[in-house]
């Protein structure tokens, strides 16, 4: 039953992905005059615009101007950049694994404690512990990721303590793994952006399941407390919260550009502003398309998440 | 804290329903929460509006040395261009709050519309215009306001119709899960019955019926509207220079961090602050209308 599922739900995001392209590919005829007067400015020989409408092939038909540029994005080539005529794909590669290592490192740090501290609020459910992590988690939940970024530096790069650098210190297309410290502040960010939401999920969870009447069986039948939480109610409470945890790595897609931006960690959302700034279009598509795909990819996967742990939702439709 | 005393069985009518939210404001201010928010946020807008009318200095004028730490009369010192930090903070917020507030009656105006069109009008309606919101679901909020920032350019009218665009379809989500249940009540089939125009049912009675979820989404967008508007202005897409923005005085001086802590903390402060304050609002709302919706069942 649910495979048939599955298969809808992946058609279905491959059909979102095609408007997302339009919406992307439209949002170049978006542009007063044209890409070419916008890239190079009002005060532009009409040779030179000329020149770069050329190379940008502002001269075709819109649908063929279209179906050139999903047609090379769909074969690797992810097109010129306006500003520097890079290929956009030189240009970002080492920027992206910049970013894949920010957030994995940001994520393999996320998910874990904030399971764990989940778990010890539900444990000690309205005491002191459960309050102070709630209510952190309630505050932080509401901060921007600017201030967030802002306070980690306050605290840990310049006024308070000065043990980590305040920017990253990476030179150009430098990875980020051979500078460790440069993704500390980063990833620091991230994780405590995304863990509110696991934290307040795996509480929820925790403490119903901790209710049931298995969980009381278990205790009941003198088993040790650490194994009653951890091989009894775990288990079976982690399931929600893995959904919000991948709705929260997709969250990361747009969280990465303010956090890297604050730390001028040359990641893809460094990438993106800088582009913005210089109205390089190509680039700007490419990355917004890139993010659009990760992002409905997560989304996705949590959608057959729920689906998978929801018994109701998995025979309901048909 | 919250008042159970009205019995399940005096169930408010749908007529009387149409104040249901009044009554759950009312609710929601008896909690703790929602007073701290409120006092929070009231703070911050007092800042922000009657700010230009206490600033010893213009936001724009050169009074001192670049990054001087406070003093007599620069309470918070100079900025990274010997510019006022205390004058250009209270002229920095009345743009940041009015975007947000704007982004947000737009984007969730249009979500409800898009949420109750799509409930009522079932079929393929409720098909195109669950689609279209799918398409703008598909792009972190983010990078879609500035996919068309670097398209048209930075301004101020489109960062707030991008944010409401980013906020509508969210709503619209909500709004029409509610609404779908509602559609299916007796006195909806009883309006069609003798003849009420259809836009008149849609807003006399399933809207002051989906009165909880829209409270919240007004709330929680509010937030995110912050959140959203004040990062694209510390991105430096937003007002431009010289003129004084919380959002953009945090990027004009954060590399100067060390010397002139000021100039980034109080703008940090103020933002940071109004969001929690605007949450924990939209919580006490969200917890207020989750017990006035259990007595009515």
């Amino acid at each position: 039953m649910w495979r048939r599922l599955l298969v809808r739900r992946l058609a279905l995001g491959l059909l979102t992905l095609w408007l997302v392209s339009l919406v992307v590919f439209a949002a170049t005829l978006a542009l007063p005059g044209d890409a070419a007067t916008a890239i190079l400015g009002k005060q532009a020989t009409p040779e030179r615009v000329q020149a770069l409408r050329e190379q940008l092939h502002l001269n075709e038909p819109v649908t063929t101007q279209y179906v050139n540029w999903i047609g090379g994005i769909l074969t690797g080539d992810l097109g010129t950049s306006a500003a520097t005529q890079q290929p956009v794909a030189e240009l970002i590669s080492t920027q992206i694994w910049n970013t894949v290592f920010l957030v994995v490192v940001a994520a393999l740090i996320a998910i874990p404690v904030s399971l764990g501290l989940g778990v010890l609020a539900a444990v000690r459910r309205d005491r002191t512990v459960d309050h102070v992590i709630s209510t952190a988690a309630l505050v932080l939940a509401s901060l921007p990721e600017f201030v967030v970024s802002i306070i980690l530096i306050l605290l840990f790069a310049t006024t308070v303590l000065q043990v980590l650098p305040a920017v990253s210190m990476l030179g150009p297309g430098q990875p980020a793994w051979e500078v460790p410290q440069s993704v500390i502040l980063p990833a620091a960010a991230l994780v405590l952006m995304v863990s509110p939401y696991i934290i307040r999920m795996m509480r929820g969870s925790m403490v119903e399941v901790l209710e049931s009447e298995y969980v009381t069986m278990a205790r009941l039948k003198g088993l040790s407390e650490r194994a009653v939480i951890w091989r009894h109610a775990f288990p079976n409470a982690v399931a929600p919260a893995i959904q919000v945890t991948a709705l929260q790595l997709a969250w990361m897609t747009g969280g990465v550009v303010v956090v890297e931006f604050v730390f001028r960690y040359p990641g893809i959302g460094q990438a993106l502003v800088e582009a913005v700034s210089t109205r390089d279009l190509p680039v700007v598509q490419a990355v917004t398309l890139l993010a659009a795909a990760v992002y409905v990819g997560l989304n996705l996967l949590a959608d057959i998440v729920t689906t998978l742990i929801t018994p109701k939702l998995r025979t309901a439709e048909q | 804290m919250i008042d159970q005393t009205v019995a399940a069985s005096e169930r408010p009518s749908p007529a009387l329903r149409r104040w249901l939210w009044l009554e759950i404001l009312r609710n929601a201010v008896r909690l703790t929460r929602t007073r701290i928010g409120l006092a929070i946020v009231a703070f911050i807008i007092l800042i922000a509006l009657a700010g230009p009318f206490v600033a010893p200095y213009s936001p724009t004028e050169f009074v001192g040395p670049p990054n001087s730490g406070p003093s007599g009369e620069e309470v918070f010192g100079t900025d990274a261009l010997g510019r006022d930090v205390l004058s250009r903070f209270l002229y920095g917020g009345r743009t940041v709050l009015v975007l947000s507030a704007a982004a947000t009656v737009i984007g969730v105006a249009a979500g409800v519309a898009v949420g109750l069109l799509a409930a009522y009008g079932r079929n393929w309606l409720d098909e195109v215009l669950m689609r279209a919101s799918d398409v703008l679901l598909a792009f972190p909020p983010i990078i879609f306001v500035l996919l068309l920032v670097a398209a048209v350019g930075p301004r101020l009218w489109l960062i707030v119709l991008t944010v409401a665009a980013t906020h509508a379809p969210r709503t619209a989500r909500v709004i029409r899960g509610a609404a779908v249940e509602v559609v299916e009540r007796d006195f909806i089939r009883a309006a069609e019955a003798v003849g009420e125009k259809h836009w008149r049912i849609l807003l006399g009675e399933i809207l002051p019926n989906v009165t909880s979820p829209l409270l919240v989404e007004l709330g929680l967008r509010m937030t995110y509207s912050i959140i959203l508007v004040a990062g694209i202005s510390f991105l430096g897409f937003g007002l431009q220079p010289p003129t004084a923005d919380w959002g953009l005085m945090i990027n004009e001086n954060q590399l100067s961090i060390t010397v002139q802590p000021w100039a980034v903390v109080l703008p940090t402060a103020a933002i940071g602050l109004l969001t929690v304050g605007t949450n924990l609002v939209t919580d006490g709302i969200a917890r207020a209308a989750i017990g006035i919706d259990r007595r009515t069942e």
